[in-house]
């Protein structure tokens, strides 16, 4: 219990550190930012470039606009928030599910990882602005019957995309971590290659997973952002943030709200994937670096 | 104990697999829900069960998120104006990285909103396009700067911090300063400087003139509070370099069709007379109720202050009317001034936008002259002489 509790001061010390920081800096830091030669290192502190901490939070319970009807901003970011982390969980599972599948694979036939790893790595050196206006386009072509493919799913799908590779890498590394002494007394038994999965690759394979899990969830969030800013889905942080960024000069503080809404998004899937981490517990033999 | 820890454990396990699980289904239900609310806007008005008559689906890919520069096509939409003209029209906002031309060329939607020497480059990169209606007669770009800069035109840039956004919007003022002597190398840094979606750069000062649009980017700066007054900029503060004086405007928002289909569908001639009608009887309500307009944007999904909305969807008035030959009617005159620049204008790698004249089929006023034509017979006014605009006081952040 005194473990959790000074693990939440030690929490709450970051943010108050954090905004000390921030307000400190403001305060002592000069307007025009601290600059060497004509390159500015620090940023400016004026309102505009840096507003109040509390500006921005009182901000939060002002009205979007003053249209009649307009959200609450908190209210508003809360809903973008929640639409871009379901977009990015729907994103995170296809990833997670798609890149274990390439590392089973990769790990059952040799051939295939041969043939298959280059491509996944190559994969992620096509920048994201090119592949995303593509999936777009082919997604719109697909029609099966009552099913119309939507934005959103162009959206996961870009998440999944950035979300498989740290999966697929460290799965594979995990389904072969086993020693050589341990897959032989399998192979002793004559155990399949199924029962060898279930019982020795998998469970070996969890202290390498979790780290790649964890990466995969940053992953698909700023995928999802930045997707949605990419080829224009309504609705989630992304949009908000290009939105709000025409009131950058004139209310600087409503264009950190979609900023805190992606952090609580981040904050809320590393939570999401540490559960799933609390329930794998006892494969974690110390956790190995992606 | 151990045994209760164990199966603490194996709950936990359970909870997380839920929750993963619940999240996946509320992307699922999440998306479609705010897809379905989005397309509303459009599809709401049009019953999918068509009633009385079948409306023709259409789409129109904008250049922009939404907001009161396409107040014509929203306008016309709410007014319920295209579908008397038989058509549902989906209007899909534009995004970073969507090129209209590109979704009209495969096939994504059967209209694109842009301006015009940015698709002159796609033509000549092979894109079959044709102008069909040039709804916005004058250019709304300008270069801004502070009246105590010392800049008063574009000759004065030499020396000084220019700012642009890049990607075909430096058009005009590369042509701009090449009139008045003035080259890119002469600028500071050996060009101009990349400018962000906002304003703040400007009124840093690392910007000595910036890019703006008069709708949208102009408002921001008299939005924001000048620190020497504690009150907001004023217009006085302001040099503006306005490229329809300066002689190198280029037309900017027009509505493009697919030549191919424009040659060989007589369903898609009609439909695009019937198109261009309906948004023309759109600028027309736009003028006439400007702050009607603005509410109809807002409601449509824009999150722009109300005053911004409002002096947007005021100064986008400015630009369509009074329309010389009515609204949409290309002019040949600013057509080939328009060509003209992007064949002499040199941008900073070197090349111009275009190196040959445009094809015949980059634009025809055969479609809009005939929805002028049967728009003139309703009676409605098309040229706007009599247009004034109205007055939009900016608030603080454009609230």
């Amino acid at each position: 219990m005194s473990k959790r509790a000074s693990g939440v001061l030690w929490g709450i010390a970051g943010i108050v550190a954090a905004l000390g920081l921030w307000e400190g800096y403001k305060w002592l830091g000069p307007d025009d930012g601290v600059m060497i030669g004509d390159l500015i290192v620090l940023p400016r502190t004026t309102d505009i470039a840096m507003p109040h901490t509390w500006d921005v939070v009182a901000r939060l319970f002002e009205p979007v606009t003053r249209a009649e009807g307009a959200d609450v901003l908190w209210w508003a970011v809360l809903q973008a928030a929640a639409f871009s982390l379901g977009i990015a969980a729907l994103g995170w599972l296809i990833g997670v599910t798609f890149g274990l599948a390439l590392a089973l694979l990769m790990q059952r036939w040799i051939t295939a990882e041969s043939a298959v790893l280059p491509w996944v790595v190559l994969s992620q050196t096509v920048p994201l602005i090119a592949i995303a206006p593509l999936v777009k386009r082919w997604g719109s072509e697909i029609t099966i019957g009552s099913f119309q493919w939507e934005n959103w799913m162009s959206v996961a799908v870009i998440a999944s995309y950035l979300a498989f590779f740290p999966v697929a890498v460290s799965a594979l590394r995990g389904l072969k971590s086993p020693e050589a002494a341990d897959v032989d007394l399998f192979t002793a038994y004559s155990a399949s290659w199924w029962t060898t999965l279930l019982k020795l690759r998998l469970p070996s394979s969890v202290p390498y997973l979790m780290p790649s899990l964890r990466l995969a969830a940053a992953n698909a969030v700023v995928g999802t952002v930045v997707a949605e800013v990419s080829i224009g889905l309504g609705g989630g942080i992304g949009r908000m943030i290009i939105e709000f960024a025409a009131t950058a000069s004139g209310d600087p503080a409503k264009t950190y709200a979609p900023i805190l809404g992606a952090v609580l998004i981040g904050l809320v899937s590393a939570g999401l994937v540490a559960l799933i981490g609390v329930g794998l517990r006892r494969y974690m033999r110390g956790e190995v670096p992606a | 104990m151990i045994q209760m820890a164990r199966r603490g454990r194996r709950v936990t396990a359970a909870a997380a697999l839920a929750v993963a699980g619940t999240l996946a289904l509320t992307a699922c239900s999440g998306g479609t829900d705010d897809e379905a609310s989005a397309d509303s806007s459009s599809s709401a008005g049009a019953s999918e069960d068509t009633g009385v008559t079948e409306l023709k689906a259409v789409s129109v890919q904008l250049q922009w998120l939404t907001q009161a520069q396409f107040a014509c096509y929203y306008s016309a939409l709410d007014q319920g104006y295209y579908e008397d003209e038989g058509l549902d029209v989906t209007i899909i906002p534009g995004a970073v990285d969507i090129v209209p031309i590109d979704v009209l060329t495969s096939g994504g939607a059967d209209f694109a909103v842009s301006w015009v020497p940015k698709v002159l480059g796609s033509i000549e990169q092979g894109s079959a396009v044709t102008d069909v209606a040039q709804i916005f007669e004058r250019s709304g770009t300008m270069q801004v700067a502070f009246a105590d800069s010392g800049i008063t035109s574009a000759a004065d840039f030499a020396g000084k911090n220019i700012g642009s956004w890049g990607y075909g919007n430096e058009w005009e003022l590369i042509a701009g300063m090449q009139a008045n002597g003035v080259t890119l190398a002469d600028l500071n840094g050996g060009s101009t400087v990349q400018q962000a979606f906002d304003m703040n750069a400007f009124i840093a000062g690392d910007i000595d003139a910036a890019q703006a649009m008069t709708y949208n980017e102009y408002a921001q700066v008299l939005e924001t509070i000048n620190p020497d007054t504690g009150e907001l900029y004023t217009e006085d503060d302001l040099v503006t370099i306005n490229w329809n004086d300066e002689g190198t405007a280029m037309l900017q928002d027009a509505i493009w069709a697919d030549s191919d289909r424009l040659a060989s569908d007589e369903d898609y001639q009609a439909t695009t007379t019937s198109f261009i009608k309906g948004t023309i009887k759109g600028c027309v309500y736009a003028k006439d109720d400007p702050e009607s307009a603005a509410d109809i944007v807002t409601a449509a999904g824009s999150t722009l202050g109300t005053s911004h909305q409002l002096w947007m969807a005021n100064e986008v008035n400015k630009l369509i009317f009074p329309s010389t030959s009515g609204v949409g009617h290309i002019n040949e005159d600013q057509w080939d001034q328009t060509v003209e620049l992007a064949m002499t204008t040199v941008n900073p790698e070197g090349s111009t936008i275009i190196t040959t004249e445009p094809p015949e089929t980059a634009y025809t006023n055969d479609y809009v002259d005939a929805a002028l034509a049967e728009l003139t017979d309703e009676g409605v006014d098309v040229y706007g002489e009599d247009f004034t605009p109205i007055e939009v006081t900016l608030n603080e952040g454009g609230e």
